[in-house]
C-alpha cells in the first residue's frame, strides 16, 4: 500500500455561467500521506473550497466541469460512476464544514444524524449503531452522550456541534477527512479544543486531512504540508517550515505580514492591498501581479504578461514568482519576512 | 410539547368567542327588519310581530347573543305558551325560507362538501408534491420548463372555465359520464365516483399547479442548504437526500398552505359546487345570501370559519411535529 492516500493531480473545475466561464480551480495539484496533514491556505474565492468539494464528488451543478486526476486510495476518481464515489463519501473519505449549525440538519436529532451516517454503509441493527455512535461521541468529548443523541442542533454549543460533526465523520474511519474551515464559526478558545481533538483523532486513526483555512495559526499548529491558492492557482507549496521560514511568493509573504505580531514594536499591520481577481477574467500574467509591490523588480513588465510556473525551489518546495533569487532574500530580509541568514 | 397544544386551544377558544360575536352582530347590521323577512307573500304586520316575538328578535342583543349560543350548545325553544317549537342542540336556527332547522341543512350539505374537498385534497397533494419535486430536481431542464409552463396554464385558468369545459365535453357531448347527480358513497358508491370525478379533478387542477410551485421553490431552497450538502458528505443516495432532507425541511410552508386551503374548501367550494349542481356548503351559503336567509347565512359563516379555526391549530400543532425548534418556545 502506497504512502500517498490522495494524489490531486492538475485539478481544474470551471463554472458556465452567463457572465463567462468561472475559472474556480485552475490546474491544482497536491498529494497528502497518510496520517499526515495538509493546510490550503487562501482567501475567500481562492479555490480553496471548491477544489476540496471536486475531490469529494461535490461538485454537482449543471454547469461545473471537472478535469484533471484525483486519485484516492488506488482508484481514480475523475470520470468514475458517481454512484460509487458516493459509497466512498463518509465511508473512506468525510467531510467537515465551517457552520456546523447550518451544516447539521435542523429538524433530526444528533443520534439520528449520527445513525444514519453508519448504516447507510454498514448493515447494522439500530441498537449496534447506536452503540457505536455513543462510543464515538464520548471520544470526541461529548459529555453525556447518551443523553445528547436524543438531542437536537440548537440545544448544543457551537463548539459541541462541530464535535458532533468530527463524530460524523470519523464515525466509519475513512481514511481522508476534509474539514472546510472547521475553527473559523467558533469561539478562540473552543477553537484550540477543537484543533486538538482533530491531531488526537488523527494519531488514534490514522487519518490524512487535508485542512482548509485562512488562519496561518492553525497552519502552524497543525499542518505538515502546506498549499497556498490564489486566484484559483497553487502558488506556492511547500512543508509547513519551509514555508514559514523560506517564503518564496510575494502573496505569502504578504499573508505573513498581516499576522499581529506580538514581539514588534510596530502596531500596524501590514495587509495586502487590493481585492482577489475575478476568476472570469483573470489577468493575462501572473495571478498576484495586480496587487503585487514587487513587480516593478522584474524586468519588461513581464509579471504581467507572462504567467511564472510553478517552479521548483527544492525537491518539496515550488512557487509562481518571476523574481530571482538574490531579490527574494533582499525583499524578505528588507520586510523581516521568515529567516534570512 | 403539551402546554404548547394547550395554549393553542385556548386560543382556539378565545378565538371562537370572538368570531361567534361578530357572525352574530353581522347578522344583525343587516339593513333590513329580520323579522319581516319571516313572511311570505301573504304578509300582514301582526304576522310579522307575532314571529317578532317568537323568535325573540324583540328581546336586547346581549341576551339574543346569549339565546342563540345557547342554543348551540343545550338547544333552544322558540315562543312561549302553547305556541313553541323545540330546536335541540346544536341549534344553529330556524330558516322560514326553508321551513327547516338550520342545523338539518348543514348536516345535509355538509358531507357533500367534505367529501368534495377531501378527494380534490388528496388529488392536488400527491400531484402537486410530487411535480414539484420531479421539477425542483430537473431544474432548468426541459422537464422542469415543461411542467412550470402546465403549472402557469393551469393556475390561470378559473375554476368555472375548467369545470364548465369538463362537464360540457365530456358529460354533454362525449356521454362519458352521466349527468352529476349526488348521493353518498355508502349508498350507490358507483354514482357518487362518477358524480365527483370531475368535480374533483377540477378543483384539483387550480391547487396542484400552486403546490406544485409551491414545492418546487421550496426545494430549491433547501437544495441549497449547507445540511443537504452535509447528506451527501455522509455517502447518502440522492433519493435519500432529497425525502428525508430537503424535502422534510422545506415541508412547513407546504402544511401551513395545505392546512388553510383544506380548511377554506370545506367551508364551501361554492363554484365547482355550483358547476355540477353538488349540494353542498357553498351551495347552501350561496342560496341563502340570495333568498337573504339570515339564520342560513350565520351558521354557514359560523361552520366555515370555524373549520379555518381548527385548520388553523391542527398546522400550529403539525409544526411543532415538524421543526423541533417550535416545540421550546
Amino acid at each position: 500500500m502506497s504512502d500517498v492516500i490522495l494524489s490531486v493531480k492538475n485539478l481544474s473545475v470551471e463554472f458556465a455561467t452567463e457572465d463567462g466561464v468561472v475559472h474556480a480551480v485552475d490546474n491544482v495539484s497536491y498529494e497528502v500521506k497518510r496520517g499526515q496533514t495538509l493546510a490550503i491556505v487562501g482567501e475567500s474565492g481562492s479555490g480553496k473550497s471548491v477544489s476540496s468539494l471536486a475531490v469529494m464528488g461535490l461538485v454537482r451543478s449543471n454547469n461545473a466541469t471537472v478535469t484533471g486526476e484525483v486519485h484516492f486510495g488506488g482508484q481514480e476518481l475523475v470520470g468514475l460512476d458517481p454512484e460509487e464515489v458516493r459509497k466512498l463519501r463518509g465511508l473512506k473519505m468525510a467531510m467537515i464544514f465551517q457552520d456546523p449549525l447550518s451544516a447539521l440538519h435542523p429538524f433530526y436529532t444528533i443520534g439520528e444524524q449520527l445513525i444514519e451516517a453508519v448504516q447507510v454503509h454498514e448493515k447494522v441493527s439500530d441498537g449496534d449503531a447506536r452503540a457505536r455512535v455513543k462510543t464515538m461521541l464520548d471520544r470526541v468529548g461529548i459529555a453525556s452522550a447518551e443523553q445528547r443523541m436524543d438531542e437536537y442542533p440548537h440545544q448544543l454549543s457551537g463548539g459541541m456541534r462541530q464535535r458532533v460533526m468530527i463524530a460524523m465523520a470519523l464515525i466509519n474511519s475513512p481514511e481522508l477527512l476534509i474539514a472546510d474551515e472547521p475553527t473559523t464559526a467558533l469561539d478562540v478558545t473552543v477553537q484550540a479544543q477543537i484543533l486538538e481533538l482533530l491531531r488526537d483523532l488523527q494519531k488514534e486513526f490514522g487519518t490524512a486531512i487535508v485542512l482548509i483555512t485562512h488562519d496561518l495559526g492553525v497552519v502552524a499548529d497543525m499542518a505538515d504540508d502546506v498549499m497556498v491558492m490564489y486566484g484559483g492557482q497553487a502558488v506556492e507549496q511547500a512543508p509547513v517550515r519551509e514555508l514559514f521560514y523560506q517564503p518564496q511568493m510575494p502573496y505569502t509573504w504578504g499573508l505573513l505580514a498581516s499576522i499581529p505580531q506580538m514581539h514588534t514594536s510596530s502596531l500596524k499591520l501590514d495587509p495586502i492591498p487590493g481585492t482577489p481577481p475575478s476568476l472570469i477574467n483573470l489577468p493575462v500574467g501572473c495571478v498576484f501581479a495586480p496587487r503585487c509591490t514587487h513587480k516593478d523588480l522584474v524586468a519588461g513588465g513581464l509579471c504581467l504578461t507572462t504567467r511564472p510556473d510553478l517552479g521548483a525551489v527544492s525537491d518539496t518546495h515550488a512557487s509562481r514568482c518571476h523574481l530571482n533569487e538574490a531579490q527574494r532574500i533582499e525583499i524578505r530580509r528588507s520586510r523581516n519576512i521568515g529567516k534570512v541568514d | 410539547m403539551f402546554p404548547y397544544i394547550i395554549r393553542r386551544v385556548m386560543l382556539m377558544i378565545f378565538m371562537l368567542f370572538v368570531l361567534s360575536v361578530v357572525t352574530f352582530l353581522l347578522f344583525n347590521a343587516v339593513p333590513t327588519d329580520p323579522a319581516m323577512l319571516t313572511c311570505g307573500k301573504t304578509c300582514t304586520p301582526q304576522i310579522v310581530e307575532a314571529n317578532r316575538i317568537r323568535l325573540g328578535l324583540d328581546q336586547p342583543l346581549p341576551f339574543q347573543y346569549f339565546e342563540w349560543i345557547k342554543g348551540i350548545f343545550v338547544g333552544r325553544t322558540y315562543g312561549s305558551g302553547t305556541q313553541t317549537f323545540d330546536c335541540s342542540a346544536p341549534c344553529l336556527g330556524y330558516s322560514f325560507k326553508n321551513g327547516e332547522e338550520v342545523t338539518i341543512m348543514i348536516k345535509q350539505a355538509l358531507p357533500v362538501t367534505m367529501w368534495l374537498a377531501l378527494g380534490a385534497f388528496i388529488l392536488w397533494m400527491s400531484f402537486g408534491i410530487g411535480s414539484g419535486i420531479y421539477a425542483a430536481n430537473r431544474k432548468g431542464k426541459w422537464q422542469d420548463r415543461t411542467i412550470m409552463a402546465i403549472t402557469l396554464i393551469g393556475y390561470s385558468l378559473p375554476v368555472f372555465l375548467i369545470g364548465l369545459m369538463m362537464l360540457i365535453f365530456v358529460i354533454v357531448r362525449a356521454h362519458l359520464l352521466p349527468y352529476p347527480d349526488y348521493v353518498s358513497p355508502f349508498e350507490n358508491p358507483l354514482q357518487f365516483l362518477q358524480t365527483m370525478i370531475l368535480p374533483w379533478i377540477s378543483l384539483a387542477i387550480l391547487y396542484a399547479a400552486y403546490y406544485t410551485r409551491l414545492t418546487r421553490s421550496q426545494m430549491l431552497e433547501t437544495m441549497s442548504e449547507d445540511f443537504i450538502r452535509t447528506a451527501r458528505a455522509k455517502g447518502l443516495p440522492e433519493k435519500r437526500v432529497i425525502r428525508k432532507h430537503a424535502f422534510r425541511a422545506g415541508l412547513t410552508p407546504i402544511v401551513t398552505s395545505a392546512g388553510m386551503d383544506l380548511a377554506g374548501l370545506l367551508g364551501g367550494a361554492v363554484i365547482t359546487e355550483y358547476v355540477f349542481s353538488l349540494p353542498g356548503l357553498g351551495r347552501l351559503a350561496i342560496d341563502a345570501v340570495k333568498d337573504y336567509d339570515l339564520p342560513t347565512i350565520t351558521a354557514t359563516t359560523l361552520v366555515a370559519a370555524t373549520f379555518i379555526i381548527i385548520a388553523n391549530i391542527v398546522v400550529d400543532v403539525l409544526y411543532a411535529a415538524i421543526d423541533p425548534r417550535v416545540r421550546l418556545s
